[in-house]
């Protein structure tokens, strides 16, 4: 009692808070904020424009803000938050998706008008409310806020310098998105069921997470990486504390990358969702989670390097056989994304395995190279439609590129790109990753790579094939003509994957120079 | 009191929290389980707070309990849009998408 007393009158000193440093994430969260009061006190009519300027604007100033900010080692925020090289780069990287992904959101040429979204998500599927939202063309535009804060929420997850604040950006990344899947305008069972799946196994997995957390708090006495650091590399009398903490706060991670075996929800959900939220969360999370991975194994647990390794390596082995074997039978356009997505955290785990400095910078220009190649994949999709919406199915899509040749070709590239084909930016994140494990190392991994980069290689090119080389079919879908936000979303795409395949040096180079993490 | 014995509790808690998860079929209970792993986890902090003789853990208690607040609000939502369509709560009943 007399000790809690003690502690009770310390003089609590005012924290120092480095606005301009944390100014990215604070640009983000404001314009959230200022997009649920937009919801509040302005005219329905008006709604859509000024939050698509809003966000568009606040995502480019705090781009700015970024790019303001690069070469900065710091650590702000009374420790909270680390301002240096690959928190600053993911930064820049989510942004930009976050840019490409509000355009897709924001599409509205092609449900006759409406968008992607439930006209009214509270009316169940099929009953007369939603009906009658239906007829009076109602449209919803809660989407822009809630992207924003997911947003905010990834920029804060891969910068976050203490355990807590990781967690409280974990779910403030999460918690958005949980809901953003259950608002598809079609097929909204799957969608909620999707949103069901994705929020209990969610929550179930940060549920462990923060357990993690509070073993690593018993084992150090702090929650700080560099003081976990610090403690592990001392002779400290309690191991099993950090070690179930550390493969508990594991777990966590790589449930929200999609690793094998904590994958289980990744397809159910990139199938429900709609489309251009699952190229976001496809592109965005996998962003975000990666750097929160990388900054946790790299800053707090450099000291537990041989135990966490050999379990990470086995995990990454995993991932990659099982994401590129069961791609291969799904008939589901999105569902085999999915799967495809499964696959490439398993490449990427295997840069960061490299535990080496190339290993960051490997990573984080995979990261780069995905991120665009598969929101322009799910862009592509959004497009060819039917009566009942998206045909996503596999069949549908036989004789595509006679239809649309310019579609189908750039599905293609984007393909070619996942699969890793020379003169695409997949070749060159492959490349990197695979370069950086071999030099670190991690041999096996290699190879169980570049094999599965085989296997996965087959599924693609069946889907090129299935476009280019087969007869349409009569009844088949149609491709239909977006407005300029998608198509200049799919140009983006292209251009990134087609630039970062031919030219790559300047990203290897800033991702190079990005890849020292602050202490 | 030895107050490793709190730690015990919690992990006893924790642990029927996540074999609930795993177990039951009713959404409802599901997410109650996960709350209870989160209050499990709050006692864990709270525990080593007064181990350590720093506040730190007794700050993050209150940082989850609003976390938790806030995935009750996301969650029954959720819970609540699915019963609305489907007039049941059961996991096993969202079964339209397999493998």
């Amino acid at each position: 009692m007399s000790e809690g007393l003690q502690l009770a009158v310390e003089k609590i000193d005012t924290p120092t808070i480095e606005y301009a440093e944390l100014a990215p994430m604070l640009i983000v969260f404001g314009v959230a904020v200022a997009g649920v009061l937009v919801e509040a006190f302005v005219p329905r009519k008006a709604r859509y424009a000024t939050h698509l300027v809003l966000a568009l604007g606040g995502m480019a100033a705090a781009f700015a803000a970024v790019v303001a900010l690069a070469g900065e080692q710091e650590v702000a925020a009374v420790g909270a938050v680390a301002v240096d090289g690959p928190s600053l780069f993911l930064q820049g990287t989510l942004l930009l998706l976050g840019i490409v992904s509000v355009m897709l959101i924001a599409e509205r040429r092609l449900e006759h008008g409406g968008d992607a979204f439930a006209p009214q998500a509270a009316a169940a599927p099929g009953s007369e409310a939603e009906k009658e939202a239906t007829a009076a063309n109602l449209h919803q535009t809660e989407v822009f806020p809630l992207t924003m804060f997911a947003l905010g929420g990834m920029l804060l997850f891969p910068a976050s310098n203490d355990l807590l604040t990781m967690f409280v950006a974990l779910e403030v990344m999460s918690l958005p998105l949980y809901l953003l899947c259950g608002l598809a305008r079609r097929r909204r069972m799957l969608s909620q069921e999707a949103a069901l799946k994705y929020f209990l196994l969610g929550a179930f997995s940060s549920a462990f997470f923060l357990f993690g957390v509070a073993m690593l708090y018993g084992y150090s006495g702090s929650l700080k990486l560099d003081r976990i650091a610090v403690a592990t590399g001392g002779a400290m009398d309690n191991d099993a504390l950090l070690l179930i903490g550390m493969a508990m706060v594991a777990v966590g991670l790589l449930f929200k990358v999609g690793a094998v075996p904590f994958h289980s929800w990744t397809p159910d959900v990139y199938q429900g969702a709609p489309t251009p939220i699952t190229g976001f969360m496809a592109a965005a999370t996998k962003v975000a989670a990666f750097g929160a991975l990388l900054r946790f194994f790299y800053v707090a647990m450099p000291g537990m390097k041989w135990d966490w390794r050999p379990v990470m390596v086995g995990v990454a082995i995993v991932t990659m056989i099982a994401g590129a074997v069961i791609a291969i039978t799904q008939t589901d356009v999105k569902r085999m994304l999915a799967y495809s997505s499964v696959a490439h955290a398993g490449f990427i785990l295997t840069g960061m395995l490299a535990a080496n400095e190339a290993g960051a910078s490997s990573t984080l220009f995979y990261l780069v190279a995905y991120g665009f190649v598969t929101l322009g994949a799910f862009a592509v999709v959004t497009l060819v439609r039917d009566a009942g919406g998206e045909a996503t199915h596999l069949s549908r899509w036989a004789g595509l590129g006679r239809r649309s040749p310019l579609l189908a070709g750039v599905f293609a590239l984007f393909l070619l790109a996942f699969a890793g084909i020379p003169l695409t930016s997949g070749f060159t994140g492959k490349f990197a990753v695979f370069q950086a494990a071999a030099d670190g190392g991690a041999g096996s991994l290699v190879i169980v790579g570049v094999l599965c980069s085989a296997i996965a290689a087959f599924f693609y090119v069946r889907v090129i094939v299935l476009m280019f080389f087969s007869e349409p079919r009569a009844d088949g879908p149609t491709v239909v003509v977006p407005s300029v936000l998608t198509t200049a979303a799919i140009a983006l795409g292209v251009a990134v994957t087609v630039v970062l395949g031919i030219l790559p040096q300047p990203v290897l180079d800033l991702a190079d120079k990005a890849s020292l993490f602050v202490h | 009191m030895n107050p490793a014995n709190y730690l015990f509790l919690s992990a006893l808690l924790f642990t029927i929290g996540a074999a609930g998860v795993l177990l039951r079929r009713n959404a409802i209970v599901v997410f109650m389980c996960v709350e209870l792993m989160l209050n499990a986890t709050n006692l864990a902090f709270v525990t080593f707070a007064r181990m350590h003789g720093n506040y730190d853990g007794q700050i993050i208690a209150f940082f989850t309990m609003v976390v938790a607040a806030a995935e009750v609000v996301v969650g029954l939502s959720i819970i609540i849009a699915i019963f609305r369509s489907r007039r049941t709560a059961s996991v096993d009943d969202a079964n339209l998408m397999k493998w």
